[in-house]
């Protein structure tokens, strides 16, 4: 019995820690395909996220989709319409903020990308307001499903699920399509890739919508998870987030899906194990112990570079 | 070249001396944060402007010295300003085990790496760490500092106390610019390899420059502590370290002209345009965007150091 109970804790620490997980890792994907390419960290790219959230609540609240395609099918339409306009925002933020600068010193870069990030948060608090918004919480019936005995909130499910099925195809993406190729060759040496023929301002531009579509998407996760969403929230997930990416490997896919998923899970069963109070902090004691221990991540290959 | 800095300062701050005859109190008080994040914005440029180390921590370790200073006056009496050098120590010694493992870190790195250890910072003091930071509430009731036998109560008097501290540490860090040591910071800031090169130790300037840079702003903690009487983790957040960076980036990094000016735009310029109050971290946002693309030196950069040749040809 109270083993048990124990062990049902545990199970719901664990899997609240896979779907959180999710979402940073669908995060750190972005952090770490822009890496992968332009060797940049890109600031602005937790604020992305947060456009996602907000995008997706004015969209849900004022399309009405509930009431049309109610469900699941509703929830995709969104996620795919968030997605597409935090692309495009992407790809506008590099066009503006990053284009100028490639040629500039690499810090440079990232204080603009310093800048954006201000920007961003800046204007959503001046569009919404500092308040906290709600989403509604009746996009999808509350219904506990039984796993083995244990319930888990349907919610949850589904945000792993999606965020697996995500990462699968954007892993598939990258390895077996022509663009995926370029991208990864655009990765491995800009030069050379320029060289071979491959459009390397089109292949920035690809991981430029695909990177910020992703956040978006994790964005709008957060808000029908947690319900609640903040004009701040981008840096405290961002920074989670880009901790994930450091964790399994900076420029690394699949290193990010781990290191998300690692990293929602470590905090999910320090926060129930050790103290909540101090939640948010262990995923600053993770990245600062990663970075010194073994600063190219658990998957990442050892590289010339030093860091 | 050199000299011409100098009357620039003593001009500067002698006008500055007789500003708050024509202020009312408002305006003292914002003359008042513009020293203060000036002070703290010159102990950053040590560290980012000199050694070129992207750190963005740097309200961690003014809130150290905010925190020392609460601590050891509120609970055992001692006057706010003998607090000054244990607040700065204390700054200095938690930079010592901070920086130690992550100086060598590349520069993106180090931004990250610092931002955490602002926030872990921030956490601690609402935890309440060691039971005595008072947690979310912070602590109250520090004294007003006394000098002589004064009491410094008045806005104004803070007005010269912070400016005199401020003075100070343009006059000091002017002296350490040109220095043995300035120097060195400055070299390997352009070429780590090169410095090393030339017997350069350069992890050991990097932390040193960490250490002083991180005293200073302990010290300037004491000021901000007994300027308020009431500290909280929220005064120590991350957008503190976001607009001294901002200061130093902005104004010039490396140049003490240049953060001077910075000081001004970013703290005193959203207190003109108050009805833009809430847009101004959007336009400092996109200052620092079109900054890096046209002038990524800053505004006021710091002046490449003139040899004399000829006294040189003809001491051979």
């Amino acid at each position: 019995m109270g083993l048990w109970s124990l062990m049902e804790q545990f199970f719901q620490q664990l899997t609240n820690g896979l779907a959180v997980g999710g979402i940073y890792a669908l995060i750190a994907l972005g952090y770490t395909m822009v890496y992968g390419v332009l060797k940049l960290i890109n600031f602005a790219h937790g604020d992305l996220f947060t456009i996602g959230a907000y995008l997706g609540l004015t969209l849900l609240t004022s399309l009405a989709l509930n009431d049309y395609v109610g469900g699941f099918l509703g929830l995709f339409i969104l996620a795919v319409m968030v997605m597409g306009l935090v692309g495009i925002i992407g790809i506008l933020l590099e066009r503006t903020a990053y284009r100028p600068l490639r040629q500039s010193p690499r810090l440079s870069a990232v204080v603009s990308a310093l800048g954006a990030s201000i920007f961003f948060q800046n204007a959503i608090m001046l569009i919404y307001g500092a308040k906290f918004y709600v989403y509604p919480q009746d996009l999808l019936p509350v219904v506990p499903i039984n796993i083995f005995g244990l319930s888990i909130p349907l919610m949850r499910i589904i945000i792993l699920l999606a965020s697996v099925v995500m990462m699968i195809a954007l892993y598939l993406f990258v390895q077996k399509t022509k663009i995926g190729t370029a991208i990864r060759a655009a990765a491995i040496d800009q030069g050379a890739a320029r060289l071979m023929g491959i459009d390397v301002n089109f292949v920035i531009m690809i991981v430029f919508f695909i990177g910020p579509a992703l956040g978006g998407a994790a964005g709008l996760m957060v808000g029908v998870y947690y319900g609640q969403i903040n004009f701040t929230m981008g840096w405290i997930y961002g920074l989670k987030a880009f901790t994930a990416a450091i964790l399994g490997g900076i420029g690394n896919i699949p290193g990010a899906m781990v290191g998300g998923l690692l990293l929602g899970v470590i905090e999910a069963l320090g926060a129930a194990y050790i103290s909540i109070a101090w939640k948010d902090a262990i995923a600053f004691f993770v990245l600062i112990l990663i970075l010194i221990v073994r600063p190219t991540g658990l998957l990442g290959e050892r590289v010339a570079e030093k860091i | 070249m050199k000299n011409a800095n100098w009357l620039g300062y003593i001009v500067f701050f002698a006008l500055l001396a007789a500003t708050p005859l024509l202020l009312d109190r408002y305006w003292v008080d914002v003359l008042n944060s513009v020293g203060l994040y000036l002070i703290l914005a010159l102990s950053l440029n040590i560290i980012l402007g000199y050694a070129g180390m992207f750190h963005m921590g740097h309200a961690a370790f003014y809130a150290i010295g905010a925190y020392t200073t609460a601590i050891i006056n509120t609970r055992y009496g001692i006057p706010v300003l003998w607090a000054l050098p244990a607040s700065g120590i204390a700054a200095s010694l938690f930079a010592l085990i901070v920086a130690r493992p992550i100086i060598h870190l590349r520069g993106d790195y180090l931004l990250i790496v610092t931002i955490g250890m602002v926030e872990i910072v921030r956490i601690a003091l609402i935890n309440d760490v060691f039971g005595m930071t008072g947690g979310a509430n912070g602590i109250f009731g520090i004294s007003r500092p006394e000098i002589f036998g004064f009491r410094i109560t008045q806005p104004i008097h803070f007005f010269y106390l912070i400016w005199f501290f401020a003075a100070l540490t343009v006059l000091l860090f002017s002296l350490l610019e040109n220095s043995r040591f300035g120097r060195a910071l400055k070299y390997l800031k352009e070429d780590e390899v090169a410095a090393e090169g030339s017997g350069i130790h350069t992890a050991r300037y990097k932390l040193a420059a960490f250490v002083l840079g991180a005293g200073w702003a302990g010290m300037c903690g004491t000021l901000f502590a007994t300027k308020m009487t009431i500290i909280s983790p929220e005064s120590f957040n991350f957008w503190e370290s976001v607009q001294l960076f901002m200061i130093v980036i902005l104004g010039g990094s490396g140049s003490i002209p240049g953060v001077i000016l910075g000081a001004f735009l970013v703290m005193g310029l959203p207190e003109l345009f108050r009805d833009f109050a809430n847009a101004r971290l959007l336009i400092f946002g996109l200052a620092l965007m079109v900054m890096m693309i046209v002038r990524p030196q800053g505004l006021l950069p710091a002046r490449p150091r003139k040899y004399n040749l000829d006294s040189i040809r003809e001491l051979s």
